[in-house]
């Protein structure tokens, strides 16, 4: 479970990629086309962004006619979020050491 | 607001507390009294110290944590890295004083890239994206 989000981490820790895959998700299925006219970036890098995504599967293609089409999976957030819960479950817990210490700390 | 947020799966955990930020940055800052409510340690508030914390191995993990120093402004803000079964994260303690207390604020970020000096405030942020994720990923149950 950690190793694949640690792989979702490297494939989200750049803000434009990121930016391309909350597009797609939110937007639905898009074009490199579309999604370079909106990102600011060259088309390779784009593309290049595309294929990390694709890569820890975040995204996946479907080609028609000339056209890549690249639509959100979801799916694969779901390691990140379980790690998420994971440490919320953690630090709630310390936060409750830390105040008992600090309950101690004054006498 | 005296309870945790629990209302987003974000990491951020947020709490006021009846004493002095003096105080808690001591309990954030010195070894011995990080050991009673983290885990055993030998940390030191210097820039760049690289430290362990130790607990119980359990299945599937050796109970340590690596970790380094990223800044350490005294009473106000500290943070550090968070190495733990091959994944990277970044934890950033702020202490704000008000109310006749402090509000402690925890973060714990997994985008180390906009922790650094080289932070640009992108747009999209880490904050802004788990709000979406959560979304997303309900969807995707």
């Amino acid at each position: 479970m950690q190793a694949i989000a640690s792989d979702l981490f490297r494939a989200l820790s750049d803000p434009t990629r990121r930016a391309i895959f909350e597009w797609i998700a939110r937007d639905g299925e898009q074009t490199v086309h579309s999604l370079t006219a909106r990102a600011g970036v060259s088309q390779p890098a784009v593309s290049k962004h595309l294929s990390i995504l694709k890569l820890a599967r975040l995204v996946r293609d479907r080609k028609e006619g000339r056209e890549t089409h690249y639509s959100a999976q979801p799916k694969a957030l779901v390691p990140l979020v379980d790690w998420m819960s994971h440490y919320g479950v953690f630090w709630r817990d310390r936060f409750e050491n830390l105040e008992d210490l600090l309950k101690k700390m004054d006498k | 607001m005296n309870t945790p947020n629990t209302s987003t799966k974000s990491l951020v955990i947020e709490k006021d507390m009846p004493h002095p930020p003096e105080k808690i940055w001591r309990a954030l800052t010195e070894a011995p009294l990080i050991g009673q409510w983290l885990m055993e340690n030998d940390f030191q508030p210097v820039v760049g110290h690289k430290f362990t914390l130790r607990t119980k191995p359990v299945p599937n993990w050796n109970g340590l944590v690596e970790c380094q120093v990223l800044s350490v402004e005294p009473c106000q803000r500290l943070s550090y890295t968070w190495g733990a079964l091959s994944l990277d994260s970044v934890v950033t303690w702020t202490l704000t004083p008000g109310n006749g207390g402090t509000h402690v604020r925890m973060e714990q970020s997994g985008f180390q890239s906009e922790e650094g000096p080289n932070y640009k405030g992108a747009s999209y942020g880490w904050q802004r994206f788990i709000g979406g994720l959560e979304r997303v990923a309900g969807e995707a149950r």
